[in-house]
């Protein structure tokens, strides 16, 4: 695998770590956001946290798509998963994310007929094996996910497929960012922007963050000498007093996204006025609903739905994770009466998690110094 | 659900609705390839990154055998996308 030893070298992480250092100013602090779940694995996984001077610290951003639906729309999902002759679809994450009265899982166990999909297409799948019962995909994920769920829709729409419908919690990128950022609490130097959303979206709709709030972001790859890299491009770029959107990641992401998958998006989806987001409460134009086109196969407007809005577990602190205005273990519930086993908030059950991240790689308070040794060779093994 | 898995594009099962079999850590499944906006055909042989059951882009083979990488080291996330993906049936 030489192809790999690249994005693996430790001799050029610890060069690339040794850059990083030059670039900090003593006594300043630099705050950057991974966006992206998928990042903060990368970054717990292998020990990147470990290798990064004490005044760069690396906050947990908005962008896993589980953990940031409210539980008012677990709650609905359940709802809908109990109507008779329904059954319900969704990806394995949703299944043991908890409502009020339970999960998806404990609504299987009680006799809703909740079935695991890997993909919209099989929830189609199933709708056309099963012509005389009502098959609802709960669709959600960004824009990486929308462009599925979309041309499922259509294909279910030509096919003329009657008893499939869609309940949409999709969501987009940009408006929690523009909220995090318009959020006086938090002072974020820079931003380590998401990969696979922006193999959709590209980099342009991130120009925002540098011209109207002056923060640069780096679009950044998955590998763990890609994500120092990025910090690396982010710090220059402030040691410089430079604020641009830059394109780490420009071998998979192309400054103009995917047009056909931005198209299907259009056809096929509305902005909805305003979306429930656990953690930022409502965003304007943040959601993504059926468009009137594709009204017949919205389940919002098939069945009742209760839309009840629910406020978040008091115990459960994943609305601060999310916002990155605390650490998971600093949470209450931390990996106490909140675990991947029986977890009380979002953060801590989908593997993008923040918390299931952090626990899952032991990386605790005042790990820094433990995780230096092992940075980069993804030692760092999780917990069993 | 996040994750994209990279697979090969071995061959074209429907056309029409842009269906092709794709090859994925040795597991054999039907993958959507319209996001592409490609012929199917060309793509035979390539790379791309798969996404709840659709090719959201190509990408170069040195990308795709890293990327593999990565993914197996995450281990038992990785292992559940797998079993999902040996499960389902996108027709």
């Amino acid at each position: 695998m030489r192809f790999v030893e690249e994005f693996r070298d430790a001799e050029l992480g610890r060069a690339l770590a040794a850059e990083i250092r030059s670039l900090v100013q003593d006594g300043r602090t630099y705050k950057l956001m991974e966006v992206c779940g998928g990042h903060t694995h990368s970054i717990y996984r292998y020990g990147i946290d470990g290798l990064l001077p004490d005044g760069v610290e690396l906050v947990h951003g908005p962008g896993c798509p589980v953990c940031v639906l409210p539980m008012g729309r677990v709650d609905d999902g359940i709802a809908l998963a109990h109507e008779p002759n329904v059954i319900f679809t969704c990806f394995g994450d949703m299944l043991r994310i908890p409502g009020s009265h339970g999960s998806l899982l404990d609504a299987k166990a009680r006799g809703a007929d909740v079935r695991m999909v890997y993909s919209p297409l099989d929830a189609l799948a199933i709708a056309r094996r099963n012509p005389e019962r009502e098959v609802v995909f709960f669709a959600i994920g960004f824009e990486t996910t929308a462009p599925s769920t979309a041309l499922t829709l259509m294909r279910a729409k030509a096919e003329r497929i009657a008893n499939f419908s869609c309940m949409c919690n999709h969501v987009t990128i940009v408006p929690p960012l523009r909220a995090l950022l318009d959020s006086p609490a938090l002072e974020i130097d820079g931003f380590i922007g998401p990969g696979h959303v922006s193999t959709v979206v590209g980099a342009r709709p991130f120009r925002f963050v540098p011209e109207d709030y002056g923060k640069p972001l780096v679009i950044s790859g998955f590998e763990p000498l890609d994500v120092l890299q990025s910090i690396h491009m982010l710090l220059t770029q402030l040691a410089d007093g430079r604020r641009e959107v830059e394109n780490q990641y420009a071998r998979v992401v192309p400054w103009e996204g995917n047009p056909r998958a931005l198209a299907v998006i259009a056809e096929v989806f509305a902005l909805r006025p305003h979306f429930e987001w656990r953690g930022l409460g409502f965003i304007s134009q943040s959601g993504l609903a059926l468009s009137d086109a594709y009204a017949e196969l919205d389940a919002e407007r098939r069945f009742s739905i209760p839309g009840i809005r629910v406020a978040d577990p008091k115990a459960c602190q994943c609305g601060e994770v999310l916002k990155g205005a605390i650490k998971p273990w600093e949470c209450k519930v931390f990996g106490t009466s909140c675990t991947p086993e029986r977890p009380i908030g979002t953060c801590m059950v989908s593997p993008e998690g923040a918390c299931a991240a952090y626990y899952s790689y032991g990386r605790h308070a005042g790990q820094r110094e433990a995780t230096r040794e092992n940075a980069l060779t993804g030692a760092g093994e999780a917990y069993p | 659900m996040c994750l994209a898995i990279p697979g090969r594009v071995v061959e074209v099962v429907d056309d029409a609705d842009q269906l092709a079999k794709v090859d994925v850590a040795g597991v054999r499944r039907t993958v959507n390839l319209a996001l592409l906006d490609a012929d199917p055909h060309a793509l035979i042989g390539s790379w791309v990154l798969i996404h709840v059951g659709f090719a959201l882009s190509q990408i170069d083979e040195r990308e795709a055998l890293a990327t593999l990488q990565l993914l197996q080291e995450m281990g038992e996330d990785y292992e559940q996308q797998l079993r999902e993906l040996r499960e389902s049936a996108v027709e």
